[in-house]
């Protein structure tokens, strides 16, 4: 599988998920600049962490524009396989690829600790390699992460079994206080209904060691590796 | 042309900075403020373009780059001539 990791001014995160994908996982991966126009082939495309153009106007709202995000659109409507974290989330919501939107959480503060995640859908690229129930310890880092989404869409994100992890605890109850950032039916990894695109807040780059305290973000990228 | 847009929160969605600017006001004393939304401005200054043109730039710009229309609104006016410096 080769990966393509896209850079943005602002991108914080995009050698972490290099790194992993490259050394740690001895995928072949490339780096992406926003602003070329070509994909080099790449069967998995990653919108890695950071803060794209600052956050300006709303976090994602540039980089939807970036002129790279034409061929990755046109990627994932051939059904390709594209992954944004955390801050690609954001610009997938952005871009329409995903339903929904990002607002502050609901504390108004940035968070930046271990959260718990259960998977409810294992049927997926991205989570092939889970049972459904399984609990993944994956720390997230965002300000914007209060996933919202009209009570319409959200039936629909239901019936259609869009919503892949949810914000949970150590045995993957939900309970109020593990949707740490207040998000939508507590929300934490949406796909796209078609199952290619996927979206989620918490950073698998970043918990895909032991030696950072847990290497469940692996599950995400050998489920892709596999598919 | 100067134009200024208001993107506002729509009344479905909850506000979290809005409510922590009212709970502060309610703290300084000010007990009759009942709700507070919290939004952004921008002004805009066009070249050359009608009345007409605006009402047809504005909203696509709104609804296109200034506001996410999932969860935002907005309104717009014209201003009156840019004030010399």
């Amino acid at each position: 599988m080769k990966f393509g990791v896209v850079v943005f001014p602002g991108s914080n995160c995009d050698h972490d998920t290099y790194y992993v994908l490259k050394d740690v996982l001895g995928q072949e991966t490339v780096l992406l600049w926003h602003k070329d126009h070509e994909l080099k082939g790449v069967d998995c495309v990653v919108l890695p962490g950071g803060f794209s153009y600052g956050d300006y106007l709303r976090s994602g709202a540039i980089a939807r524009f970036s002129p790279l995000m034409r061929e990755v659109r046109e990627h994932a409507e051939r059904g390709g396989l594209v992954l944004g974290i955390c801050n690609g989330f954001q610009v997938l919501l952005e871009l329409g690829l995903l339903p929904g939107a990002m607002l502050r959480n609901k504390n108004l503060k940035f968070l930046c600790q271990f959260v718990h995640l259960r998977v409810d859908n294992p049927a997926t690229p991205f989570t092939r390699l889970a049972r459904r129930g399984q609990v993944l310890r994956i720390p997230i880092a965002h300000f914007d992460g209060n996933y919202f989404a009209p009570p319409e869409s959200l039936a629909e994100l239901e019936e259609q079994d869009q919503i892949v992890l949810r914000y949970a605890d150590e045995n993957g109850e939900l309970t109020g206080e593990t949707n740490v950032n207040g998000s939508t039916a507590a929300v934490a990894g949406l796909i796209s209904r078609r199952g290619n695109v996927m979206g989620m807040m918490p950073h698998p780059e970043r918990a895909s060691e032991s030696a950072l305290g847990s290497g469940d973000g692996r599950l995400i990228f050998e489920s892709l590796i596999r598919s | 042309m100067r134009v200024r847009i208001l993107v506002s929160f729509k009344e479905s969605v909850l506000d979290p900075q809005g409510q922590t600017v009212k709970n502060a006001l309610l703290t300084l004393g000010y007990s009759s403020v009942k709700d507070v939304r919290q939004g952004k401005v921008f002004e805009i200054e066009f070249d050359g373009i009608s009345d007409e043109d605006a009402r047809r730039i504005v909203p696509e710009i709104a609804n296109k780059v200034l506001a996410n229309p999932i969860i935002e609104k907005f309104a717009w006016e014209i201003l009156g001539e840019a004030k010399q410096v």
